[in-house]
């Protein structure tokens, strides 16, 4: 498995960080988390129709560049580091992954293309209230009704979910459990009986919805109850691109306090000569860069695809999790009180350090995960 | 001292109250008698509001207000730092003016040392008092400032002298916020709450005898206010609430105190709240999980060796003992278990730990608690400024090599605020 980036792959990573400190500075970061909808419609057009970022990883035969796991890392984890504010994420790492690992041929190429084009924006709605994130946490039921099906139950914490204009959602056949009777549904946003509501999160770049289904009419994608192992696999691979994010972020952390450590003078001297800052910032280092590790070979373990992946995914979560915190953490403290104000932007990457713990699942969820899946 | 028992001082307090507390007093009216009898603070001297009564027995007088109701003296926000530097270093005529108003409630204080430029390093202060036609003239900058939006005065640090190396450059002076010269501008911090400021003097005037000590005395008489500072942070002060009775002096502290406590609404939350963490386990349906009982056990391991830390330090105080550094030892564990603790709320609190406000879990409590955590390790002294504290004072390691203490301040190299 190859464990370098290419040129190319780097010539990418330097468009895409210059294309995002001109378009996702802080400024702009705060001027949208402020709002409901949460992003700009001309990045968007802009990192779709310009940069094809919408399309990195979704095949050829369906609109896409039909790059891998690890192009859509890069570009995720440049998002994370400039804390990008756009329905990225959940349209074409949680969204448009489920399609292709779940829908058929022709639902492929009739759903595809818009999303890859980002004409068309999506989410996977797949998390109840209970906040499990396995499969096997639904309960949402999906009963046959004419040509198609009726879904009904509550799905919460869906990125995205209040802004898409395609939902993408997992139910159960009444009456079974487990990862049995599993199907995953496509639903227009404005179908009879949905009702969204955006909640309120901590980290306001992410935003989180939380959607009502009264009888809502969907479309099954794929096969009937053939859903679990699809929507697995796609878990496991928005994860492994979740890491990556979490080391994007945790990096411009760890650059700005040290940053900030040169520069700050107390007792005559810069903060960064003192040797309890030295460490930090060391520690910082390394706990990032091996958290990076763990997140470029889940990526690549993903293009690989072979049986150890989805531990490996699993173990770059539960380790970036950590570290991005950590990060997080260190970095306010390093800043000192100005660290703790709302105008400085180191509290934006803290919650969404915060945020990411748990999305997808926490450490200890994924420590658990690993081991049982582990492969010696 | 040794005429005092337990019981006499319980009898004598028990007769007092019996004769004077009335809830139906004004709250002002009520603390005067308070400052008038020393009952509100029976360890001050007798001649400053106080019954010169050992610390220890403070515990009997407090039951005994406790049981009969009886409400005690303003203790909100910094004033008691005010009162003790007050007591230590002020002059006859500061004890006059200020610790009665202290007591009954009457006057707010703040702590006007921080600034842009220097936070640790608080020797490092550049706000400047000029002497002008027998005035003191301010100019500067404080920041960080705790209540500076409604405190009628401020415990000032300045800098008199930009020739002595900086730590004799210093004096302490208190000076009247009230005055237009004091512009105070709230700061939002990462929790969304405002209960710091940023403070500008523009030529504010304090008169001469509003020094504290002597020209140059500013550094030692601020390490008193710190020391206290620290020692109150060891997490064993009480959180004041008010009763929902409805006499006059009750209705008079709920007023007072939901102005003199808005700041501090989110105080509780940044110890990272070790009190919600069965509850809330039992809860969330993971109170049976057991990596996450191991994490609660640890939790509750590290809180309650740090309770029991900072109890025996107050006894040996109370005991007369001395007390110095100790104080560093109780804030810097405080510190580590208002992290530990907002780590195993997330853990409890899974998914939910995203969301804020009215979704999230307590009505905003637990999404509180995770965004104010990081206050602790730096309010009043950083962990890492603790951890020098410790190894220096406490342990006798050497100090590190320093290059600012021994030149005129002016020539100490520091941040350009612009
Ligand atoms: C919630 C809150 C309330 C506050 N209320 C008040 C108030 O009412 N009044 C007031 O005056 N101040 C107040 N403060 C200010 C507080 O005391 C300072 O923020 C604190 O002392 C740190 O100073 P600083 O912010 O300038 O950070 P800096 O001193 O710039 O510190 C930055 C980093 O450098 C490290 N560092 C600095 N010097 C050393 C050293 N010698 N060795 C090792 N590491 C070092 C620090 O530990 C920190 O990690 C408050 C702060 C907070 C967060």
């Amino acid at each position: 498995m190859s464990f370098s980036f290419t040129d190319e792959q780097m010539e990418f990573r330097s468009v895409l960080r210059r294309f995002l400190a001109d378009k996702s500075p802080t400024a702009e970061v705060r001027r949208l988390m402020e709002t409901d909808d949460g992003y700009d419609c001309e990045v968007w057009r802009s990192l779709s129709q310009d940069l094809g970022l919408t399309a990195i990883h979704i095949p050829e035969d369906y609109g896409g560049q039909g790059f891998g796991f690890v192009e859509l890392a890069i570009a995720v984890e440049e998002m994370g580091r400039a804390l990008l504010c756009a329905p990225y994420f959940s349209s074409i790492v949680l969204a448009a992954t489920a399609i292709i690992n779940g829908a058929d041929e022709a639902q492929k190429r009739e759903l595809l293309p818009a999303i890859a084009a980002g004409d068309i924006r999506a989410a996977l709605a797949f998390t109840e209230e209970n906040g499990r994130w396995d499969t096997s946490g639904v309960t949402m039921t999906a009963t046959p009704s004419g040509d198609g099906h009726e879904l009904n139950g509550i799905k919460s914490f869906v990125l995205d979910g209040h802004t898409a204009e395609r939902i993408i959602v997992l139910a159960r056949q009444p009456g079974t459990a487990g990862d049995a009777g599993l199907s995953l549904f496509s639903v227009a946003a404005d179908a009879a009986g949905l009702e969204r509501r955006l909640l309120q999160s901590t980290d306001a770049t992410r935003k989180l919805a939380r959607l009502e289904f009264k009888a809502v009419t969907g479309t099954l994608l794929g096969e009937a109850g053939g859903a679990a192992a699809p929507l697995a696999k796609t878990l496991d691979q928005a994860v492994a691109c979740l890491a990556n994010e979490m080391v994007g972020g945790a990096e411009a952390l760890r650059e700005q306090a040290l940053d900030y450590a040169q520069m700050r003078m107390q007792f005559g001297r810069t903060i960064a000569s003192f040797q309890t800052m030295k460490h930090k910032s060391a520690d910082m280092l390394i706990e990032v860069e091996l958290a990076k590790s763990a997140a470029y070979y889940a990526a690549a373990a993903a293009d690989d695809d072979d049986g150890a992946f989805s531990a490996v995914a699993s173990l770059a979560k539960a380790g970036a999790s950590e570290a991005y915190m950590q990060t997080a953490i260190h970095a306010i403290q390093i800043h000192g009180g100005i660290g703790f104000t709302w105008d400085n932007d180191t509290q934006l990457w803290f919650k969404r350090a915060k945020s990411s713990q748990v999305f997808l699942g926490d450490a200890n969820y994924h420590r658990e995960l690993m081991i049982q899946r582990w492969q010696d | 001292m040794s005429e005092h028992t337990e019981d006499t001082v319980r009898a004598e307090v028990r007769a007092w109250l019996a004769e004077n507390w009335d809830p139906h007093l004004g709250l002002v009216e009520w603390r005067n008698k308070l400052a008038d009898s020393g009952w509100g603070m029976p360890n001050w001297p007798p001649e400053w509001h106080g019954r010169g009564l050992p610390s220890e027995l403070t515990r009997v007088v407090e039951a005994e207000f406790e049981a009969v109701g009886a409400i005690g003296v303003a203790r909100a926000g910094i004033r008691m730092l005010a009162a003790a530097t007050l007591l230590e270093h002020g002059s006859a005529m500061h004890k006059k003016k200020f610790l009665r108003r202290i007591l009954t409630g009457e006057d707010t204080w703040c702590q006007l040392f921080s600034e842009p430029g220097s936070g640790s390093d608080l020797a490092g202060a550049s706000t400047r008092a000029d002497m002008q036609n027998g005035k003191w003239i301010i100019n500067g900058q404080k920041v960080w400032t705790t209540s500076a939006h409604h405190a009628q005065w401020g415990l000032l640090l300045a800098r008199t002298d930009w020739d002595l190396p900086k730590h004799r450059g210093l004096t302490y002076f208190l000076l009247d916020m009230t005055q237009d010269a004091v512009e105070v501008q709230p700061l939002r911090q990462m929790n969304h709450h405002a209960s710091f400021n940023q403070v500008f003097f523009t030529d504010a005037v304090v008169d001469p005898d509003h020094m504290v000590e002597g020209l140059g005395d500013g550094w030692k008489i601020a390490t008193t206010t710190l020391m206290h500072e620290r020692r109150g942070a060891d997490g064993l002060r009480r959180w004041e609430m008010g009763t929902d009775r409805p006499e006059r002096a009750y209705v008079e502290e709920r007023e007072e105190l939901a102005t003199a406590m808005a700041p501090y609404k989110w105080y509780p939350q940044r110890t990272g709240r070790v009190d919600l963490v069965i509850q809330r386990a039992k809860e969330t349906g993971t109170y049976d999980d057991p990596t996450v009982r191991q994490e609660i056990a640890k939790l509750l391991i590290l809180a309650k060796s740090a309770e029991w830390t900072a109890r025996r330090a107050r006894e040996a105080q109370v005991q007369g003992r001395n007390q110095g550094p100790e104080g560093s030892i109780g804030k810097l564990a405080a510190s580590h278990v208002a992290r530990l603790g907002n780590q195993v709320h997330t853990l409890i609190t899974g998914a939910d730990a995203m969301l804020t406000g009215e979704d999230s879990p307590l009505g905003g409590v637990i999404a509180e608690i995770l965004v104010s955590t990081p206050a602790i390790s730096i309010a009043g002294g950083t962990d890492e400024i603790q951890r020098n504290i410790i190894s220096e004072r406490v342990l006798g390691m050497p100090k590190e090599p320093r290059n600012d203490t021994d030149r005129p301040f002016r020539d100490v190299p520091r941040n350009t605020i612009s």
